[in-house]
């Protein structure tokens, strides 16, 4: 692979929850994430609520500082080599909640406008071309670009987010659970606008979101999250097909069949998710894993290559690349 | 309009030309004449986007809705009883007693300051009229059939120590303590997460059947409703616009609002390619167009489309879709069949 656009190495973040002194509690949000992205593709972020997928995609756009780690774009560290101001123009996000992450006394126009101007761009070049964005995505700009937030439909509103983010050419695009919040038909336009930008651009997305279905949809390669540590990352066909996390394994088997003939008769997992708040040692997926032996509950294992691209972080593959 | 029969003579649900209005100016036209019946021991699964409808029907079962800014008017009739003329202590004997109601969200159905086991005990009786201790033996054999672990302990938890998933099986419990004989689902696990969502459907499914309750599970996901329900009903703008059994709907969809949902859901889609979606949004409910309501987002919409009564393809044993073009398709594919 040529010089990864974007890439986080060895990103940590741990929250403040409660206590005193010694007794003071983290929250383990994410604990040690690398990954790289190449231009033009399109990875998947998948995992349950609490996997710290939100936390990364915040410290990969830098909204959150990490308490270690770094963030790479075209190979320089962000902060020291490359200023956050030109990153920012560069790496854009959208976000799950269309509605907070609008200024409710902003008009579409100027929420669009705005970010340029602080880049310098005149308000008249900025204008038109928030003006010629909206178009693109959709909202023609005579009739939505006077509207405030709340004159807009749940899908409308993120069409705008969109044209935000935009608004910047940037060559990155996060998106944070960007259409699951919208109804079923409404995400499909979406989806289609977000598919079709990304070929007019060239863009580069993080698709973060819990639909397994609109992932694999999108995605050129998926990473599969588990309380803040990456349990898996492949190419999207490999990776649905075989996977080697036990916990992939059991994502899957836990979306429901379109089939009313191949119903699901056995759910794949008991209980819920630990808390992240004292994660459980070792693999902090073996308090739920049907296939748990030895080595899980004491050493944390590493990932393993399984594939040309494809690794999973489970001593099962040790086992097996031993075997092989 | 035809009503969405069951093979069953004696529905334990039946609703004729149910609409439901909200005062406002102009009115809010929530549900517009929907018909259906449920037999004894039947899920229905009724799929619709949010602002269809789909809530307000179920919680016209339990009239849960304001009296005062509601018109309701036709016929809801549960285990034989005119739920619409139900008043005083009628109407709370048949609240969890005849019919009962889990929700989306159980942190805000649970009462926060009373522990599990006294929720469940309370509702006991009230309806059964049991004593203290005995209704707390019933919370705990309920906490056990919804396979809550180490069960005795949890009586005596509050609902917020307890987990998403967990809380989610109590109020199950709490639902199902009086045996009623009608549950009612509003998007029970919409907001759980994807491997305790399975687990809470696979539950209430293994309930249904032991317990030969009729169910009524309202959802927005098709993935859900094919896993839990028998019969489908598509939902739209307030109406019912298409409906059959479960294997039928997915299958065979007649209704250009439903293929499209489908499509949406990525049901045969090649990844990465271009998706098949309905363009536009659903109409605001308070100015509805005439005839068809999803006309003005429909690929095949003709002039026929904004008349009604709309015409209505029946294909037999309480499959219908209420599209002119379906209408007429399934009449030419009848003629062909014929000669």
């Amino acid at each position: 692979m040529s010089t990864p656009i974007l890439s986080a190495h060895n990103l940590v973040k741990h929250f403040k929850a409660g206590g005193f002194g010694a007794a003071r509690k983290f929250v383990r949000a994410v604990n040690d994430v690398s990954f790289e992205l190449a231009s033009g593709e399109t990875l998947g972020v998948v995992g349950e609520s609490g996997c710290g997928k939100s936390t990364m995609a915040r410290l990969l756009v830098q909204l959150l500082t990490p308490d270690s780690g770094e963030v790479h774009y075209q190979g320089k560290v962000v902060g020291r080599e490359l200023p956050l101001k030109a990153f920012r123009s560069k790496v854009q996000m959208v976000f799950q909640d269309s509605f907070a992450s609008l200024n409710p006394r902003m008009t579409m126009i100027d929420a669009v406008a705005f970010g340029p101007t602080v880049h310098g761009m005149s308000r008249s070049d900025a204008t038109r071309k928030a003006q010629d964005l909206l178009d693109r995505v959709g909202l023609d700009p005579s009739r939505f670009g006077g509207r405030y937030a709340h004159e807009l439909s749940g899908g409308q509103r993120q069409r705008v987010n969109i044209a935000r983010a935009l608004a910047f050419d940037p060559q990155v695009i996060v998106l944070d659970e960007a259409v699951s919040a919208l109804d079923k038909s409404v995400e499909a336009q979406v989806l289609n606008l977000l598919m079709d930008l990304r070929r007019e651009r060239g863009l580069t997305y993080v698709f973060i979101s819990h639909d397994l279905n609109v992932v694999r949809h999108i995605s050129d390669r998926v990473m599969v999250m588990y309380l803040g540590e990456v349990a898996e990352i492949g190419p999207v066909e490999s990776l649905y097909s075989a996977p080697c996390h036990p916990y992939t394994q059991a994502l899957l088997a836990a979306m429901p069949s379109l089939d009313p003939d191949r119903r699901t008769m056995e759910a794949p997992l008991a209980g819920d998710p630990p808390n992240p708040i004292d994660p459980p040692q070792g693999c902090r997926f073996h308090t739920r894993c049907s296939r748990v032996f030895a080595p899980c509950s004491a050493q944390a294992p590493a990932q393993h290559k399984v594939g040309k691209t494809h690794f999973a972080a489970c001593h099962l593959n040790s086992a097996k690349e031993h075997v092989a | 309009m035809t009503p969405f029969r069951s093979p069953n003579d004696t529905p334990l649900v039946r609703v004729r030309d149910l609409s439901v209005r909200f005062a406002g100016t102009p009115p809010v036209h929530a549900v517009n004449s929907v018909s259906f019946d449920l037999a004894p021991g039947e899920v229905l699964g009724i799929l619709g986007e949010s602002g269809s409808g789909k809530s307000v029907t179920l919680k016209t079962l339990l009239r849960l809705l304001p009296e005062r800014k509601t018109r309701i008017t036709g016929q809801v009739e549960v285990d034989g009883q005119d739920v619409l003329a139900l008043q005083g202590r009628a109407l709370a004997d048949h609240r969890g007693g005849v019919a009962s109601m889990i929700f989306q969200d159980p942190s805000l159905a649970l009462d926060p300051v009373y522990t599990i086991g006294q929720q469940i005990a309370e509702t006991v009786i009230r309806h059964d009229g049991l004593s203290k201790s005995d209704a707390m033996a019933r919370a705990l054999e309920m906490l056990e059939i919804v396979r809550i672990p180490s069960a005795k302990r949890r009586l005596a938890n509050y609902p917020h120590e307890m987990s998403g998933g967990m809380r989610q099986r109590a109020m199950i419990a709490l639902a199902l303590a009086c045996r009623p004989k009608l549950l009612l689902a509003d998007e029970p696990t919409t907001a759980l997460d994807a491997t305790v969502q399975i687990q809470i459907l696979l539950l209430l499914r293994d309930l249904q059947k032991e317990l030969g309750m009729g169910v009524i599970f309202v959802t927005h996901d098709i993935g859900v409703a094919v896993e839990v329900s028998d019969r489908l009903a598509v939902m739209y703008a307030g109406s019912f616009v298409e409906t059959g059994s479960v294997k039928d709907v997915i299958r065979d969809a007649r209704h250009p609002y439903s293929k499209g949902l489908l499509a949406a859901n990525l049901v045969g889609a090649a990844p990465g390619t271009r998706l098949d979606a309905v363009p536009g949004a659903p109409p605001p409910l308070n100015a509805l167009p005439e005839g068809c309501s999803f006309a003005p987002r429909c690929a095949h919409a003709e002039t026929a489309c904004s008349m009604s009564p709309l015409p209505i393809w029946n294909g037999g044993n309480g499959r219908w879709a209420r599209c002119v073009q379906a209408s007429c398709l399934g009449a030419l594919a009848d003629a062909e069949s014929t000669s």
